[in-house]
């Protein structure tokens, strides 16, 4: 009885977790931004975004917190070291079981090993750091795995991206999987992928996190915003990392 | 931290014309914002940059409110003789920023 429990249990839960849509053919966001834009992203060195690169890369091996260890004491030289680390983030930590994505790693690494505060979400000095680990996956195709550990998260992150929300009653689903190509006011709807984050953003003629682009969103549809870095982000991040998986990284991206 | 970019290419010849290009991240905040309590944030904007090219200056430019915030500037020169080419800059909350790099110009 017990065991017919469990494989009914299980089958339901296959029918729940069947693969959701993924639009096809998958087209990073570059590819409906216009030829400017575009222009932009691939120029490193009229690149906006490659300022906070810059400061990333300064802030690398400065010596931070009561520790005076800077990154570079324990990772070396970030060409090498975080070359393919961005490709598999949001991730679950696995000292405090919760799902980091590369901005809370940076922070944990500041407050457990270097003994510093933990910087400001949208601050320029984690938004630099943020793009300079990036940066070193340039071109390498995004890869989360859906294990045991992080299905709840990503259940959570793929149940939000479905629900209707807002004044507006719309899911992402509606834009980004049933009218990408199309336009929303003078801009085209893109697939929704992250895959340039942190991006400079010429509307907020700033650098600024996939979290505040999807805050962006939320605002878009008249519904209440979670805060950056919050749970209901980090979840909904790591559903778009797997919707978007093999587009490759291209951060530090630009956009519109 | 005043950050820029600069692009001087390294190598020159004597007589040619250098392409150079300076990126600065700077807020170029307008004056006319309002924070989210409604008070007005105050103008501040990169207002003067100079280039120096060995000591002499050979660019300089007034930035107002209508440049966009991270100022990109793109300029040419003649190259004459090897040494330095210096930036300098300064905003209305009076924060200087510098950055330099060197050419060297065969004959």
């Amino acid at each position: 009885m017990c065991s017919i429990t469990i494989l009914l249990a299980a089958g339901a839960s296959l029918v729940h977790g069947a693969q959701p849509f993924r639009p096809q053919p998958l087209k990073s966001g570059i590819e409906f931004s216009s030829a400017e834009v575009r222009a932009l992203q691939h120029d490193d060195f009229s690149s906006p975004a490659m300022l906070w690169a810059t400061r990333g890369e300064k802030l690398w091996s400065e010596s931070a917190g009561a520790s005076g260890k800077s990154c570079a004491s324990c990772h070396q030289d970030a060409r090498a070291s975080m070359k393919g680390v961005t490709p598999r983030y949001p991730q679950i930590d696995p000292g405090t079981a919760r799902l980091v994505n590369i901005e809370g790693r940076i922070n944990q690494c500041r407050t457990r090993h270097q003994q510093a505060a933990a910087l400001g979400y949208e601050s320029d000095d984690l938004l630099g750091l943020t793009a300079y680990v990036g940066m070193q996956s340039r071109g390498l195709p995004l890869n989360v795995v859906i294990d045991t550990q992080n299905r709840r998260h990503f259940e959570r992150g793929r149940d939000m991206y479905y629900t209707r929300m807002g004044q507006m009653d719309l899911a992402c689903t509606h834009c980004h999987d049933r009218n990408f190509g199309r336009k929303l006011l003078n801009d085209t709807i893109s697939q929704g992928h992250g895959n340039p984050y942190p991006v400079y953003r010429l509307e907020w003629q700033t650098m600024g996190s996939l979290h505040r682009r999807l805050r962006a969103c939320f605002f878009g549809v008249r519904a209440e915003r979670p805060a950056a870095g919050s749970q209901d982000l980090l979840d909904l991040e790591l559903f778009l990392a797997w919707r978007a998986q093999g587009l490759t990284v291209e951060t530090p991206g630009v956009r519109k | 931290m005043s950050l820029a970019r600069i692009l001087v290419p390294p190598k020159a010849r004597r007589g040619d014309v250098v392409d150079v290009r300076i990126a600065i991240q700077h807020p170029m905040e307008t004056g006319f914002r309002m924070d989210n309590n409604g008070r007005k944030i105050a103008k501040n904007v990169v207002n003067n940059l100079v280039c120096r090219y060995n000591g002499a200056e050979v660019f300089r430019a007034e930035l107002g409110s209508g440049i966009a915030a991270n100022p990109y500037l793109q300029f040419y020169f003649l190259a004459k003789d090897s040494g330095k080419v210096e930036f300098e800059w300064v905003d209305d909350a009076g924060e200087k920023g510098s950055a330099a790099a060197s050419i060297a110009v065969t004959a």
